[in-house]
C-alpha cells in the first residue's frame, strides 16, 4: 500500500525544486556586462565604489559576455551598436537578463526623433527590468537591481526564454531596422 | 591505499572549502580598507555554484577536455600536500619537487584548453602566464634549494620539523625560515604574489586591457570548474609557503591562522598596487629579488651566516 505521506515526486516537481535553488544561486550572485553606450552610465561608477557598495549585494564587473548574467545597457543605441549588442547577448550564457537604464531605451529619450538611433529597445532584445529616469538617480539604480533580484526570485525574469519562444519577431525587427544581422566573422569564415 | 586516496581527497576537498571561505573574508576585508560594506562572507561559494548552475557553450573537445584535466591535475596534486605534522595523506611523498613537477599538469590542462576556444585574447593571456612564471620561477628556486641545501631534506614535513625543533649538533634548527633568511623571505613573498597572480603581477588576467586574459571565452560549468581548480591551486602555493617559511603546523588551529595571515598580507598589499606591464614583470623579477636570492644563497651557504 502506497503512503499518502512520502509520495516520490515527478520528474517535474525534481526539476522545479533544483530550478529554484539554482535561482538562490542566481539572484545573490548577479555579473554585470556594462554595454555603456550613453550618458546613463556615469550612475554606475557611484554604485559600485563605496558610496553604494553594488558588492554587497554579490554584484560586479565581468570582462567578456560568456562570464556575465546581466546585460546593462545604460543610454540610446545607435543602429551600430545595435548590431554589437545583439551579438553580444546572443554569446551570453543563459539564463541572462537585461537592465535597460535611462529613457533612451524605453522611448528613445532625447534622440526620439533621431535618424541613427533605436527608440525602443525590447522590440530587439527582451528586457527583463527598466529604470526610467534622464537620467535615473544611483539610488534608483539599486533599486532597478534589487527589483531585478526580486523578479528572479518570483519567477518572472524570464526574457531569454521569451527571445527562444518569439525568436522569428526580434529576428524581423532586427533585420528591418538593420538590413542583415550577421556579418562576415574574418577569424572563422 | 584505499584510505589514502580518501584522504587525500578530502585534503583537497578541505583546500578547496578553506580558501574559498578565507577568499570570502578576504573580500570583504578589501572592502572595509575601500569604506565599503563588502559582500556577505560566503561570496565565492555563491558565484561558483552559480556558475555550476548556469547553461554553457562548447568550443570543442579541446576546450572541456582541458578543462577537466587542469581541475583533475590540481587535485592530484592537492592529495599529497601536508596539512600538519601528522595530518597529511601520503607519508614520505610530500617532496617539494613533486608539487613542482604536478601542479604544471593543471597549469597546462588550463592553457591548453584556452588555446583551444581559439580566442586571440586567451591565446595572449597563456602566453603572459608562462612568461610572468618564468620569472618569477628562479629567484623562488634559489632561495628553496637554498633551504633545501640547508636543512639536507627535500620533503615539506621534514622542513617544517627542522624549523620546529632545535636539536644539538644540528645547525640552524628550531627557527624559522622567515627569520633565519629575512631577504630569502622578502624574495620568496614577492614570489608568492606573482604566483597567486596579485596585482602589480596581474599581468596575465589584466580585465580592462585582455578581457580577463586565459578566462575570456569561458562562461557556466567551465568558469565553475576553473574557479574551484584557482582556488585549490592557491591553497597549495600559500600551503607551501606556510611549510617552507613559517615552520608549518604542529596542529590545524596553528596551520588555519598561519595561512590566513599569509593569503591577507598578500592580499592587503595587491591592493594598494597597481598593475605592471609584462616586460616590467620579467625586469623586475630579474633585477632585485633575483640579485637577492642569489646574495642570500651566497652568505647562507658559503659564509654560513643565517640568523
Amino acid at each position: 500500500m502506497e503512503s499518502t505521506k512520502f509520495s516520490l515526486l515527478t520528474k517535474e516537481e525534481v526539476d522545479r525544486k533544483w530550478w529554484e535553488i539554482g535561482d538562490f544561486f542566481r539572484r545573490n550572485s548577479l555579473w554585470m556586462l556594462m554595454y555603456c553606450t550613453g550618458c546613463c552610465a556615469i550612475e554606475l561608477p557611484p554604485a559600485m565604489t563605496s558610496a553604494y557598495d553594488m558588492e554587497r549585494l554579490g554584484m560586479g564587473p565581468m570582462a567578456t559576455p560568456r562570464q556575465a548574467d546581466v546585460l546593462l545597457v545604460t543610454g540610446y543605441l545607435s543602429l551600430k551598436t545595435l548590431r554589437r549588442l545583439i551579438y553580444t547577448y546572443e554569446q551570453m550564457s543563459e539564463p541572462k537578463y537585461v537592465v535597460g537604464i535611462g529613457s533612451c531605451t524605453i522611448n528613445g529619450g532625447i534622440y526620439h526623433d533621431s535618424h541613427a538611433v533605436i527608440n525602443q529597445l525590447d522590440q530587439y532584445i527582451p528586457v527583463d527590468v527598466y529604470v526610467a529616469g534622464c537620467m535615473p538617480n544611483t539610488e534608483a539604480v539599486m533599486n532597478g537591481f534589487v527589483d531585478l533580484m526580486r523578479l528572479i526570485k518570483s519567477k518572472k525574469a524570464n526574457g531569454w526564454k521569451k527571445y527562444h519562444k518569439n525568436n522569428e519577431w526580434y529576428k524581423k525587427n532586427q533585420i528591418d531596422s538593420l538590413g542583415e544581422v550577421r556579418v562576415k566573422d574574418e577569424f572563422h569564415d | 591505499m584505499i584510505i589514502s586516496i580518501l584522504m587525500g581527497i578530502s585534503v583537497a576537498f578541505f583546500g578547496f572549502v578553506l580558501q574559498t571561505s578565507i577568499a570570502g573574508v578576504n573580500r570583504k576585508i578589501i572592502g572595509r580598507v575601500q569604506k565599503r560594506y563588502g559582500p556577505k562572507w560566503y561570496q565565492e561559494f555563491l558565484d561558483i555554484f552559480k556558475l555550476l548552475s548556469k547553461r554553457s557553450v562548447t568550443h570543442g573537445w579541446i576546450f572541456d577536455f582541458g578543462v577537466i584535466m587542469a581541475l583533475g591535475g590540481i587535485i592530484a596534486t592537492a592529495m599529497f600536500m601536508p596539512i600538519t605534522n601528522d595530518l597529511m595523506a601520503f607519508p614520505g611523498f610530500d617532496n617539494f619537487f613533486i608539487f613542482v613537477y604536478l601542479i604544471a599538469v593543471g597549469m597546462l590542462g588550463m592553457a591548453m584548453s584556452a588555446s583551444g576556444s581559439g580566442n586571440p585574447l586567451a591565446s595572449i593571456g597563456v602566453m603572459r602566464a608562462l612568461t610572468t612564471m618564468l620569472a618569477y620561477e628562479i629567484p623562488f628556486m634559489i632561495i628553496v634549494l637554498t633551504i633545501i641545501k640547508l636543512t639536507g631534506h627535500s620533503s615539506l614535513s621534514e622542513i617544517a620539523m627542522f624549523q620546529q625543533t632545535a636539536v644539538a649538533g644540528l645547525e640552524f634548527s628550531g627557527t624559522w625560515f622567515m627569520i633565519a633568511l629575512p631577504v630569502g623571505f622578502a624574495v620568496a613573498f614577492l614570489s608568492l604574489m606573482g604566483m597567486l597572480g596579485k596585482k602589480p603581477f596581474e599581468t596575465y588576467i589584466a580585465p580592462a586591457e585582455i578581457a580577463s586574459g586565459p578566462m575570456v571565452e569561458y562562461g557556466g560549468k567551465q568558469l565553475g570548474m576553473l574557479f574551484i581548480m584557482h582556488e585549490i591551486t592557491v591553497f597549495i602555493e600559500v600551503s607551501l609557503f606556510v611549510h617552507l617559511f613559517l615552520g608549518g603546523a604542529e596542529n590545524i588551529w596553528i596551520f588555519l591562522i598561519k595561512y590566513f595571515l599569509v593569503y591577507t598580507s598578500v592580499n592587503l598589499i595587491s591592493n594598494v598596487n597597481g598593475r605592471f606591464k609584462i616586460d616590467q614583470v620579467v625586469v623586475f623579477f630579474y633585477k632585485w629579488p633575483l640579485l637577492f636570492a642569489v646574495m642570500q644563497a651566497f652568505v647562507a651557504i658559503y659564509l654560513g651566516w643565517v640568523i
